[in-house]
């Protein structure tokens, strides 16, 4: 086994240090050394989508990256979407809102792809948002609903 | 105050699911924890010859390694969750899996060890310094050649590889066929398919050595029978186990074994080590075992009249059981008795062979082998229209249930142990309002000849079903008002993601008269209820949902009395409302109902005898039998001639599942049933080569449909209530992916017409459609 190495990272706003293994996956990272538990890991090979964060401003696959490949990056997961507890972003708000989700398990990954995504497009088509989402799995809301949610969040965000 | 009930009222757990902070079982740690991963046999069948973790055990990370020699007293073959229903001549030999395994392996991902280290990571390190030596057996992997004398056996001392045989008859199939016009036969198969939530299983276990409390949490839909059989198997009082099945990444069937080997093994490492244990599975071991959907192959035939209508139907299949048959006959029962369908069938006869296989273990996916028999009866029909010369929504017409046929007994036995009786329906108006949706005639008359002009293949399937919902035997909820005015509600039954946090708050919010978000809902916690079965058969809002209104009527009889003595009023000069109590013709006048919990809960002074504290109650409910939801799905899609690719043009469903307690959720479940079902009629299936090897064991060869590949479907709803339950509900859980696959192959074959493909498999996918394709062309 390779030597630990030292991880500095901010998430969320918080910078963070702490020395793992370099084999140690972004995902686990956050979710067991950090404890943000809110990014799900759904099949740990890059396709469902499940562990998507922001690094940078974009989104990727938390499995697919090592922890020590973030070093001096900065994260966004789930947990730093709303502005204060108890509130929610306006994208969250527009899922609930329209039924964009049932089980939940997810849905982090989807609303991470989508920050970046509804900031590119601010007036997508439903085949574009069809599009975005085309990388993720979810297995119970045969997607429409969350299409609904997300152009929810659109005409709102095009509305202020 | 509007009624909450029928009302698309926003889910009250989405918040914590939105902002990361709903928790899941592997979001679980706890001070010292250890990890497990489990070392699967890589072969389909085959004897063990040696293990030896020796090796494993010196490595500095690792802290134990169990194999099937250590479990001792401990390891034996897991209960039969599912005994076989009273069937007369009914046979079944019951196999059901061990622990780890021992002497034998007989599907790949059968666990043999497990490893207990530091970390996930350093579990995983050590499987492979585990030596292992298997003895490679030949697999027993093709329905029709298990049962050939010459297969070898799986189960020895059973000495066959049939698990079962079942026949059930009605009528008179011999007589019907020989008076009838004609007769429809044709081989059906309908192949395996992954449940595939996006979250694995995964347990975690801790002992208290202190408190003597076993904790676990346990990605089930059956929290309450985990509990009970644990405590038996460990040796504790059931009050020493708790079981907790917290948010559950979805869960479709698959998560209601008793048990999984990990369920088994990993408590009692905990016990024995005297630290907490994960254990959480990876999509590989998923594949690989969890259980799976069911591989059938139908021999039916269909009599009719020269006017279309079913003189009756014999069907003779054989079901895939996988390597144990733990979940007994629910899968092939579910198919015989839901082939049936919207229809008057006088003659039925229709047995069929369970087998065993060296695959992994088949028990119920969403829908739950109902689409095997939605889908051979349909395409039957299908077959009969075309050789009548006659419509199929008119074969269809002539062949349904009318409303005054109901109860309808059809004189055989369900899953449920009772005789399969329909409660309640009204299936004409759906299959109208189907027919005027997707725009049946326009699209035969205009639509399709005009692409057909254009070179466009597109075809319309329109098919009907019945979903048996709502089963017993019984679940249960207690209601408790707090002082606060806040109630609480707690039920015995897992949740999914079905939305039990907001349906059964609105059931009891109308009972009582308070806001929906009032109403907290504590779901799968053995600490918070202890009476139950589980999240299984569409049965949650029918029959948790009963018992939460019985419970919350009681409370509200509590609520009442007190009310009447506080205010000099007698009960029925009183309603409840805006959470408080208030005489009817007096608004002003009311006491709010955490003023009454605080004063049904005296400190001091005296009550009367038989008096009961708190605004609390418990109730149960049992129905006599499922209740019987059923719609009609229709589809039209174009077919790429030259690429086989099909595109979903439009899709409706018109479905009727008795009282909608919460449009929004219940459209929701169909949609995401009906991309289930599109997965299963076009894009998934789990290919296993003739040596039992799983071909497709990830989501990179394994396709789950996208946002690309599913309609936005439209859905209409017909409410016929049912007379089992003071609700008026049916189930709604697996009706948007039963009749899929019969609507997909009949609008594919509708489409295809003027190639004389016939498509009589699911799932389909776009190589094997060309396949069809062109050997129809070949043949032509």
């Amino acid at each position: 086994m390779s030597a630990p190495v030292e991880v500095s990272v901010t998430v969320n706003g918080i910078p963070w240090a702490r020395t793992v293994e370099p084999r140690l996956l972004l995902s686990d990272f956050l979710r067991h050394e950090l404890s943000l538990t809110g990014t799900h890991v759904g099949c740990e090979h890059g396709v469902c989508g499940a562990c998507t964060v922001l690094v940078d401003g974009e989104a990727v696959r938390s499995c697919l990256l090592f922890a020590v490949q973030a070093d001096g990056h900065v994260v966004t997961t789930v947990e730093g979407l709303a502005p204060a507890p108890g509130t929610l972003h306006p994208l969250q708000e527009a899922f609930r809102e329209a039924h964009g989700l049932q089980c939940g398990f997810c849905t982090p990954g989807i609303l991470m792809t989508l920050i970046p995504f509804l900031a590119e497009h601010p007036r997508p088509t439903d085949a574009d948002i069809r599009a975005a989402l085309s990388g993720h799995l979810c297995r119970c809301t045969g997607y429409r609903h969350i299409v609904d949610a997300v152009r929810l969040a659109a005409e709102r965000q095009a509305a202020t | 105050m509007t009624r909450a009930f029928g009302a698309p009222i926003r889910r009250n757990e989405d918040a914590r699911l939105l902002t990361g902070g709903a928790r899941f079982v592997d979001d679980v740690h706890l001070p010292g924890m250890l990890h497990a991963a489990f070392l699967r046999s890589e072969y389909a069948h085959g004897r063990i010859v040696r293990i030896d973790p020796a090796a494993a055990r010196e490595r500095p990370d690792v802290v134990a390694v169990f194999t099937a020699a250590d479990l001792g007293d401990y390891w034996r073959p897991g209960p039969l969750l599912v005994p076989p229903p009273p069937i007369e001549g009914l046979t079944f030999h019951e196999a059901t899996q061990v622990p780890l395994a021992k002497e034998k392996v007989r599907h790949v991902g059968e666990p043999l060890a497990m490893v207990v280290a530091t970390s996930r990571y350093a579990a995983e390190d050590a499987l492979s310094t585990i030596e292992l030596e298997v003895d490679p057996l030949e697999p027993v992997v093709d329905l029709e050649a298990a049962l050939r004398p010459e297969a070898p056996l799986i189960h020895e001392a059973i000495g066959t590889n049939a698990a079962a045989h079942v026949r059930q008859r009605k009528g008179d199939w011999e007589a019907a066929k020989a008076t009838a016009h004609r007769v429809i036969r044709r081989r059906f198969r309908y192949d395996r398919g992954a449940s595939a939530s996006i979250e694995g299983r995964a347990v975690v276990a801790s002992w208290d050595s202190g408190s003597r409390d076993l904790t676990i949490w346990d990605t089930t839909q059956a929290p309450i029978p985990i509990r009970n059989g644990l405590a038996g198997m460990l040796g504790l009082l059931e009050s020493q186990v708790r079981v907790i099945a917290p948010f559950i990444g979805g869960g479709f069937g698959p998560k209601i074994m008793m048990f999984y080997p990990e369920e088994v093994v990993v408590p009692w490492a905990a016990m024995r080590l005297g630290r907490p244990i994960k254990w959480t599975e990876d999509r590989q071991e998923s594949f690989y075992a969890t259980t799976q959907e069911r591989g059938q192959i139908h021999d039916a035939e269909l009599a009719v009249d020269a006017d279309g209508r079913i003189l009756g139907v014999r069907d003779v299949f054989l079901h895939d059981s996988g390597a144990y048959d733990t979940y007994g006959l629910t899968v092939p029962i579910n198919s015989q008795c839901t082939l049936l369908g919207c229809y008057r069938v006088p003659a039925y006869d229709s047995e069929f062979t369970a087998v065993f296989t060296n695959k992994t273990l088949v028990t119920p996916v969403r829908g739950a082998g109902r689409q095997h028999g939605v889908f051979v009866m349909e395409r039957l029909l299908d077959l009969a229209a075309r050789e009548l010369g006659m419509d199929r929504v008119e074969i269809r017409r002539r062949n349904l249930l009318e409303p005054d046929e109901f109860p309808h007994n059809h004189e055989i036995i369900f899953q449920d142990s009772a005789p399969l009786t329909y409660d309640s329906g009204n299936y004409l108006p759906a299959l109208e309002e189907a027919v005027r949706r997707i725009g049946y005639d326009h699209f035969l008359a205009e639509e399709q000849p005009r692409l057909a002009a254009e070179g466009r293949r597109a075809g319309l399937g329109i098919v009907t079903y019945v979903e048996g919902t709502g089963i017993g035997p019984y679940e249960g909820a207690r209601v408790t008002v707090e002082p606060s005015g806040q109630v609480r509600l707690a039920t015995g039954v897992g949740t999914q993601g079905q939305g039990h946090f907001t349906s059964f708050a609105q059931i009891v919010a109308d009972v009582l008269g308070v806001a929906v978000d009032a109403v907290h809902v504590t779901t799968g916690d053995t600490q918070a209820f202890h009476w139950g079965t589980g999240t299984f058969a569409s049965r949650g809002a029918v029959v948790a949902g009963s018992a939460c209104h019985a419970a919350a009527t009681a409370v509200r009889d509590k609520a009442l009395t007190h009310a009447a003595a506080a205010l000099g009023v007698p009960h029925d000069g009183l309603e409840l409302a805006d959470g408080a109590v208030r005489v009817a013709a007096e608004p002003g006048r009311a006491i709010g109902l955490g003023e009454l919990a605080r004063r049904a809960n005296p400190l001091r002074g005296a009550v009367r005898p038989g008096t009961e504290p708190g605004l609390e109650a418990t109730a149960y409910f049992g129905p006599d039998r499922g209740s019987t939801a059923s719609g009609v799905h229709a589809m039209i899609v174009e077919v790429d001639p030259e690429t086989a690719m099909v595109a979903i043009r439009k899709y409706v469903v018109v479905h009727d599942c008795g009282r909608v307690i919460n449009p929004l959720i219940v459209e929701g479940q169909i949609q995401g049933g009906v991309a289930h079902g599109i997965g299963n009629a076009f894009y998934e299936q789990l290919v296993f080569d003739d040596g039992g090897q799983l071909q497709n064991a990830s989501f990179m060869d394994y396709l789950l449909p996208t946002a690309d590949d599913v309609p936005a479907v439209e859905i209409a709803h017909i409410e016929t209530p049912s007379p089992l339950n003071p609700l008026g509900v049916k189930g709604v859980g697996e009706a948007g992916c039963i009749p899929t696959g019969a609507a997909f192959a009949q609008a594919v074959e509708d489409a295809l017409r003027d190639d004389g493909v016939e498509i009589l498999e699911i799932p389909l996918s776009p190589s094997r459609l060309f396949d069809l394709l062109h050997a129809a062309r070949g043949s032509g």
